[in-house]
C-alpha cells in the first residue's frame, strides 16, 4: 500500500454538501481515515443533486457527492434522537479531527458544541464551518452558496468587468466559494494538528464562509479599505491590452504585463504592420490605445483555434491561455503525463474517472483507495466491530431511525 | 386468447405495508399490470421492516417489501406537491383499479378521495383498505395490525385463558384485509363489465377481522355468552377426553383433531391400544360436545399427552393420516419450507432480484388451469420504472433528473 | 503569548508575484518565521506594480501590494546570478524546513537550488514548487498568471452569464493556487513529523483551479455533457438570484431550497397574489418559470435596501444576504465584530488595513502583526544572526554585490 502523508490521523465528518466534505476529502485523500455521518435513509444532500449517471437520480449515482467523498467511510446515525448523540460521543473519543457545518445554535442544542466535545476528548480539533462564524450578528443567518458569495463582495469584484449594461453582481460557477470554504478549512485543521503535535490539546476552528472568500480578494478588499476605491477592476482590464479574446472556436485569455511578453505577441501574430507604430512601443502608449489595439489583436485571434493560439505563444514564452472546457481538460496531454485523471470502480457507477490532485508528493502521493460510500455502508464495520454493538442491534436501531 | 386472467387489466397501487402491496400483489400475480406509488426516498415501510439477508439492513433487501411487491413496476412520486398531484392524476385516467390504504382525511386533504377522482376518470374501481372503514364515529382513529385484531375480537379469543389477549403474528389483519379488498375489487371489475361504472370498495380491516371469528359472535347472540380464550372445547369443560390440541411429541409439535367415534378408534389404535383407551364408552361422541356427559368423563389428557411424546412427528402424521385421523405437524418456517406437500405442488418458487440475489418465496396460495398464476418479476427497486412509466407520459430524461432534484420524484 | 501553531518552523521563500507569497505569508500567519529571499536587481514584481498598467507607487519598498502579501515576513537579498549567493541561499535553507518556490519549472535547477541539491544541505527538506501548469509533462515550461489559470483550468468558462462571454477570474486564481499550497506544505509538514521524511510537492496552478469544479468534469465523463455558464441560477434551487434593490446598484442574493422556505418568503413579502398561482406552487414548478418568478420577487425587492431585505427574509428563516460591494464590506457590522481586518504600520507607507487571516483558532490565534519587509531589511539578522556570519564577512558580500 502506499506511504500516505496523513496516515493515522482519524477524523469524524458531521457536514453535508459542499465545504465540509470538501475539507474532509482533501484529508481522506492524503491517506486520513473520514469518518462521514450521514442522516438515516436521506443522506447527504449532495446525494439528491446532479449530475447523475446517466441522468438517472439516484443517491448512489451523484456525481457531485462521488467526486466530494472518494476516501472515506459512510456510516448513517441520526443525532437528533439520545442514542444516536451517545455513539457519536463514544465515536469522538478515539477521534483527531470533528468537521462539521451545522447552524452555531443547532449544535449547541444538541450537546456537541466543542465545550462539550472537549470534555470527552481534549485532543480534540474540532472545524466548524459556517456562512457567518460562530460569532457576530450574522451567526445565526441563513446563506446558501448564492448568498456567501455574494456577500463576501467578490460578486460585485467578480461582475466588475461586465458592461454596465448587465452588471448585475454574479456567483462563482458551480459551488466555486464552498469548495474555497473546505479548502480554507483544511488548511487551518492542518495548522492545529501540527500544533497539537508540541501542546497534546485541541482546539476549535472557527471558519466562516464569508471571511474565507473574502481573503481570495484580500488585495482588492485591502484598496477599498485604505483608498475607499479599487483600481483593480476598472483599470486593470478596460486599460489593459490582451485579456479576453475570441478565437476561432471558443476564447483565449492574454495576460502581458511586461514588455517582452508584449513582444512576444507580435512576433507570435508574424509581426504586423500595425504593431510597428511608435504609439506603441512604450507601455503607456499601448494602455492608452488599448482598445484599438484589442481590436486588431481580436481580428488576428479570430482566425485561429484556441489549441494553436496557446502552443504556438507558449513557445514564444508569450503568457496565453485558452479557455478550456472540461472537454478539453480531459483531452489535454499536459494533464495527461501530470496523473490528473483518476479511475476506480463504484458499486452502482461502475468505473468513474474524476479529477485526482493539484500535487504531486515524491513521497506520499495522492491516491484512490476507495470510492465515496453507500449510504450507511460501513454502518456494520464502525458500529460493531469498534462500538462493540450486535448486528441484531443494527437491525433494531434501522428501525427506530436512530442509524 | 389472454394467458393471464387478468391480462390488461391496470392498477394503480397507492399503499404500503400489508393490506394494500398484498392485495395488489394477488391482482399482479393474476397478470394485471400494478405500478406501485412510493414516496421518494424513503418508499414503503416495509423496506425497513426486514428480515435482512445477513441482518444487514438494506432498504432494497427486506424480505417482507420482496414478498409483498413481487411482480409490479414501482415509481416514486411525492403526491404534496402540485407536480406530484397532476402526475397522479394523470396515471389515474390510464387505470381501472386503484388500490390505497391512507386515512381517509389525507386522501381528502390531498384530493384524492373517491368524488375527486371519479370524476377523473369514471370507470374507476377504488379500493380503499382503512382500520375502520371510510365512515363512522371511527372513521379517523390510527390502528396498526394489532389494535385491529384487538378491535375485530380476534385477539380476546386467542391464546391462554389465563394471560392476556394474544396477537396473531406477522400482521394477519394486514392479509385478511388484503384478501377481502382483492374480491372486492375483482367484484367491482366483474359488475364494471355490465355496467360499464367504476365504484368505491370500502374494505374496513376492522370488519375484515370480526367476519372470521367463527362461532364468537354466534357464541354471544345465540347464548348471551362471551367465548373465552381457549385453545380446544377440551379446554371449555376442563377435560380431555378425546385429543383435539397441540401436543409436544418426540421431535416436535402435532396438531390432532379427533372429532368423530371412528377417529378416535383410530387414533387408539394408532397408539397401541393402551388399557386406558378402550372403554367403548370413550366412543360416544357427546362426551365431546356435551358438557353434562363430560362432567362424568375420565380426564385422558395426561395420558394421551405421554402417551404422544415417545412418538415423533412423521409417525404420529404419516400413521395418523393412514387412518384417516385428522394429524398434522406444527411446522415451523424450517418445516414449511422443506414440506413435500408444498415443494411437489411447486408452492415455492425462486426470483432473482438484483440486490438481494436468488431467493425463495411462497408462491400461488390457489391454481388455476387456464391461466396459471406466475411470478415474473421481481420485487421493483425504489423508483426502478420511473423512466418507463414517465416516459410513457412524454417527460425526458432532463425533467426527470429535475423533478428528483425538486422532491417531485 | 499562547504558542502560534507553526511555532519553530522557518521557511526558506523564495515565492514571488501572489500565488507564491500568499501561501507563505498564510504559513507566516501561523507563526512559521519566513524568510524572502530577493534581490534588488530584479525585485518581486508585487513591489513595482501590480498587474495594473496603472501608477507604480514610490519605489519597491511603498508598494502596498506587497505589503498585503508579504506580512509578517524577512527579507534579504541575494543576487542569484553569482555562485556565492547561490551558495548562500542554501545556507538559509540548511537552517529551513520548508522551500517553497513559484519559478518557471527548471529555473530552481538551475541555480543549482533544485530539491536533490537542497536535501543535501537538508536532508529532511520539504520544498514545494508551484508553476503555471507544473513541472513535468510537455507544457510544463508554459508561462502563466492569475488569469491564464483560471482559463486554462476550465474555470473561466463556466463563469458568467449564459448570453454573455467566459469571465477570467483575476488575483483570486493565484490566491486559489496559494491556499492549495499552504494546505499541501502544512500535510508534508505533519507528515515529516511522524517519520522525519521531508519531500518534494511539485504544485501546477492550472490544476488547483480544476479541481474546484470537480463536478462539472463527472458532468462530461458519465454524461459526455459539457456544462455551461448558469449565471447567478442554481441547477434546482428558485429562487435563486440577485435581486434590485433601492438605490444605485444595490443588489441582495435570495435563495430558497425548501418549501418552508419558500412558504416563509411568500408570507414575509405579504401574501402577494401571484404566491398562489399553480406556476409557482412546488419546487419543480418554480424551476420552470423562474424567469417570471424572478422578475415579480425583483418588482418587491425594488422598494427596500439590499439590507433592509436581509433583515426581513432572514428574521423569516429565508436566506437572503446582500451583494455587498468591497466599500461596504468596511461598513458590514457582522465583518467589523469579527475583527476581519487588522491594522499594521508600515515605515513608509504608514498605517495599512489589511484583511486578517481566514480562520480563527481558539487557543493559537493567527498572528497578522508586521508590515511586509523592506528590501533586505534583515540581511543582518539572517546573516548575522541566524547564519552567524561575521559582521565583516556579511560587509564584504555586500561590496561584492552577492548581497545586493
Amino acid at each position: 500500500m502506499t506511504e500516505t502523508a496523513l496516515a493515522g490521523l482519524k477524523v469524524l465528518e458531521y457536514a453535508q454538501f459542499v465545504s465540509g466534505p470538501y475539507c474532509t476529502k482533501l484529508l481522506a485523500d492524503l491517506g486520513a481515515e473520514v469518518i462521514k455521518i450521514e442522516p438515516p435513509v436521506r443522506g447527504d444532500e449532495a446525494r439528491r443533486r446532479e449530475p447523475f449517471l446517466e441522468d438517472t437520480p439516484h443517491p448512489e449515482k451523484s456525481g457531485l457527492f462521488f467526486y466530494l467523498n472518494t476516501n472515506k467511510l459512510g456510516v448513517t446515525l441520526n443525532l437528533n434522537v439520545t442514542t444516536g448523540r451517545k455513539m457519536f460521543k463514544e465515536l469522538i473519543e478515539e477521534t483527531d479531527v470533528l468537521v462539521e457545518d451545522n447552524p452555531p445554535r443547532v449544535i449547541e442544542e444538541l450537546g456537541l458544541d466543542y465545550e462539550s466535545l472537549k470534555d470527552i476528548n481534549p485532543r480534540l480539533i474540532m472545524t466548524s464551518i459556517t456562512p457567518f462564524g460562530q460569532t457576530g450578528p450574522y451567526r445565526d443567518y441563513k446563506a446558501y452558496h448564492l448568498n456567501t458569495y455574494h456577500g463576501s463582495g467578490l460578486a460585485k469584484i467578480l461582475s466588475a468587468v461586465l458592461p454596465d449594461e448587465v452588471k448585475q453582481p454574479l456567483k462563482g460557477p458551480g459551488f466555486l466559494g464552498d469548495y474555497d470554504a473546505g479548502l480554507n478549512a483544511a488548511m487551518a485543521t492542518m495548522g492545529a494538528l501540527y500544533s497539537r503535535l508540541f501542546t497534546g490539546m485541541g482546539q476549535h476552528i472557527d471558519i466562516s464562509k464569508q471571511e474565507s472568500l473574502i481573503a481570495l480578494e484580500r488585495v482588492e478588499v485591502g484598496m477599498y479599505g485604505n483608498e475607499g476605491d479599487s483600481m483593480m477592476s476598472t483599470v486593470m482590464l478596460s486599460g489593459m491590452v490582451g485579456g479576453l479574446q475570441p478565437a476561432k472556436d471558443g476564447y483565449v485569455v492574454l495576460c502581458l504585463p511586461m514588455s517582452h511578453q508584449w513582444e512576444a505577441l507580435i512576433k507570435l501574430m508574424g509581426n504586423p504592420d500595425w504593431s510597428q507604430d511608435e504609439r506603441y512601443k512604450e507601455e503607456i502608449g499601448r494602455a492608452q490605445n488599448a482598445k484599438e489595439l484589442n481590436e486588431y489583436i481580436s481580428k488576428w485571434m479570430k482566425e485561429h483555434t484556441k489549441d494553436e493560439i496557446y502552443h504556438k505563444a507558449q513557445a514564444l514564452s508569450c503568457p496565453i491561455g485558452s479557455v478550456t472546457t472540461v472537454e478539453d481538460l480531459l483531452a489535454s496531454e499536459q494533464l495527461k503525463a501530470r496523473g490528473f485523471f483518476a479511475e476506480v470502480d463504484h458499486p452502482e457507477m461502475g468505473r468513474v474517472k474524476f479529477p485526482a490532485a493539484p500535487y504531486i508528493y515524491s513521497k506520499t502521493p495522492w491516491r484512490v483507495e476507495r470510492p465515496a460510500p453507500l449510504l450507511g455502508e460501513h454502518n456494520e464495520e464502525i458500529f460493531c466491530q469498534r462500538l462493540g454493538c450486535q448486528k441484531e442491534d443494527l437491525v433494531r436501531m434501522r428501525g427506530a431511525g436512530i442509524i | 386468447m389472454p394467458e393471464k386472467a387478468l391480462a390488461g387489466v391496470k392498477v394503480l397501487e397507492y399503499a404500503d405495508l400489508i393490506s394494500g402491496p398484498y392485495c395488489s400483489k394477488l391482482l399482479s400475480n393474476l397478470g394485471a399490470e400494478v405500478i406501485k406509488v412510493e414516496e421518494p426516498k424513503v418508499g414503503d415501510r416495509s423496506r425497513s421492516a426486514g428480515p435482512f439477508p445477513n441482518d444487514i439492513p438494506d432498504h432494497e433487501k427486506s424480505g417482507l417489501f420482496l414478498y409483498l411487491n413481487a411482480n409490479k413496476l414501482g415509481i416514486t412520486l411525492n403526491t404534496k406537491t402540485e407536480t406530484g398531484l397532476a402526475i397522479f392524476k394523470e396515471l389515474v385516467k390510464g387505470v381501472d383499479i386503484v388500490v390505497e390504504n391512507h386515512p381517509p382525511q389525507v386522501m381528502e386533504d390531498v384530493g384524492l378521495n373517491y368524488p375527486l377522482l371519479n370524476e377523473i376518470n369514471h370507470h374507476l374501481i377504488l379500493t380503499s383498505i382503512t382500520p375502520f372503514g371510510q365512515n363512522g364515529p371511527y372513521r379517523d382513529y390510527k390502528a396498526y395490525d394489532i389494535n385491529s385484531q384487538a378491535a375485530g375480537g380476534l385477539a380476546y379469543v386467542t391464546g391462554d385463558a389465563e394471560r392476556e389477549p394474544l396477537l396473531t403474528p406477522w400482521g394477519q389483519a394486514g392479509y385478511q384485509a388484503a384478501l377481502n379488498a382483492a374480491v372486492g375489487t375483482l367484484s367491482a371489475l366483474y359488475w364494471r363489465e355490465a355496467s360499464g361504472s367504476g365504484q368505491h370498495v370500502d374494505i374496513s380491516v376492522h370488519e375484515c377481522i370480526a367476519s372470521i371469528l367463527g362461532d364468537v359472535i354466534s357464541f354471544y347472540s345465540y347464548m348471551m355468552m362471551v367465548r373465552p380464550r381457549c385453545n380446544t372445547i377440551s379446554d371449555l369443560a376442563g377435560v380431555t377426553v378425546w385429543p383435539v390440541d397441540i401436543y409436544e411429541c418426540k421431535n416436535g409439535y402435532v396438531n390432532i383433531c379427533v372429532l368423530e367415534p371412528h377417529q378416535w378408534r383410530s387414533f387408539v389404535d394408532l397408539i397401541g391400544n393402551p388399557d386406558w383407551a378402550t372403554d367403548p364408552r370413550l366412543e360416544d361422541r357427546r362426551l365431546l360436545y356435551e358438557s353434562t356427559e363430560r362432567q362424568e368423563a375420565p380426564d385422558l389428557g395426561p395420558l394421551i399427552k405421554e402417551t404422544l411424546k415417545r412418538y415423533t412427528v412423521d409417525e404420529l402424521f404419516h400413521g395418523g393420516q393412514q387412518r384417516r385421523i385428522p394429524i398434522t405437524p406444527v411446522n415451523d418456517a424450517q418445516g414449511a419450507l422443506t414440506f413435500p406437500q408444498l415443494n411437489e405442488r411447486g408452492f415455492f418458487v425462486e426470483i432473482d432480484h438484483p440486490k438481494a440475489g436468488r431467493l425463495r418465496y411462497p408462491g400461488a396460495p390457489f391454481r388455476l388451469s387456464e391461466t396459471p398464476w406466475s411470478l415474473d418479476r421481481p420485487a421493483p427497486l425504489l423508483g426502478e420504472h420511473n423512466e418507463e412509466v414517465y416516459s410513457r407520459m412524454g417527460y425526458t430524461k432532463n425533467d426527470l433528473v429535475k423533478m428528483a432534484e425538486a422532491g417531485i420524484i | 503569548m499562547a504558542r502560534t501553531p507553526l511555532e519553530g518552523i522557518r521557511i526558506a521563500d523564495f515565492t514571488w508575484a501572489w500565488a507564491g507569497p500568499y501561501a507563505t505569508m498564510m504559513l507566516g500567519f501561523m507563526g512559521a518565521e519566513v524568510i524572502k529571499i530577493e534581490s534588488r536587481k530584479r525585485p518581486d514584481h508585487s513591489r513595482m506594480r501590480s498587474l495594473a498598467a496603472g501608477p507604480t507607487f514610490g519605489g519597491p519598498d511603498q508598494a502596498p501590494i506587497f505589503n498585503d502579501l508579504n506580512l509578517n515576513k524577512m527579507s534579504v537579498t541575494l543576487d542569484m546570478t553569482q555562485p556565492k549567493a547561490v551558495e548562500l541561499g542554501k545556507r538559509v535553507v540548511s537552517i529551513s524546513d520548508v522551500v517553497v518556490e513559484n519559478f518557471r519549472p527548471g529555473v530552481m535547477d538551475k541555480l543549482g537550488l533544485g530539491y536533490e541539491a537542497l536535501k543535501e544541505v537538508k536532508p529532511d527538506i520539504i520544498m514545494l514548487s508551484s508553476s503555471a501548469v507544473g513541472g513535468i509533462g510537455p507544457d510544463r515550461q508554459y508561462v502563466g498568471y492569475a488569469p491564464t489559470f483560471s482559463a486554462l483550468g476550465g474555470l473561466a468558462h463556466l463563469t458568467g452569464y449564459p448570453d454573455g462571454p467566459p469571465i477570467p477570474l483575476m488575483g483570486s486564481s493565484d490566491l486559489r493556487s496559494a491556499a492549495t499550497s499552504t494546505f499541501a506544505i502544512l500535510t508534508a509538514l505533519y507528515y515529516r513529523a511522524q517519520t522525519g521524511e521531508g519531500q518534494h510537492i511539485d504544485l501546477s496552478s492550472t490544476e488547483t483551479i480544476a479541481v474546484l469544479i470537480g463536478e462539472a468534469f463527472l458532468e462530461y465523463t458519465m454524461n459526455n455533457r459539457v456544462p455551461f455558464r448558469e449565471g447567478n441560477r442554481d441547477g434546482i434551487m428558485a429562487p435563486h438570484n440577485c435581486y434590485p434593490c433601492q438605490g444605485d446598484s444595490n443588489w441582495v442574493s435570495i435563495a430558497v431550497a425548501t418549501e418552508e422556505e419558500w412558504q416563509a418568503l411568500c408570507h414575509a413579502i405579504g401574501n402577494p397574489h401571484w404566491v398562489s398561482d399553480a406556476k409557482f406552487a412546488d419546487a419543480y414548478r418554480r424551476w420552470q418559470n423562474q424567469e417570471e418568478l424572478d422578475k415579480l420577487i425583483g418588482e418587491w425587492t425594488i422598494n427596500y435596501t439590499h439590507r433592509e431585505v436581509m433583515e426581513m427574509l432572514q428574521k423569516a428563516g429565508v436566506a437572503a444576504v446582500p451583494s455587498l460591494s468591497g466599500l461596504e464590506l468596511w461598513e458590514d457590522p457582522h465583518l467589523r465584530e469579527r475583527v476581519f481586518a487588522k491594522e499594521v504600520q508600515h515605515p513608509a507607507i504608514g498605517k495599512r488595513i489589511v484583511v486578517n487571516a481566514p480562520w480563527k483558532f481558539s487557543a493559537t490565534p493567527a498572528q497578522v502583526s508586521r508590515y511586509g519587509p523592506l528590501l533586505g531589511e534583515h540581511n543582518e539578522y539572517v546573516f548575522g544572526e541566524l547564519l552567524g556570519m561575521p559582521k565583516e564577512e556579511i560587509q564584504r558580500l555586500m561590496e561584492e554585490g552577492v548581497i545586493d
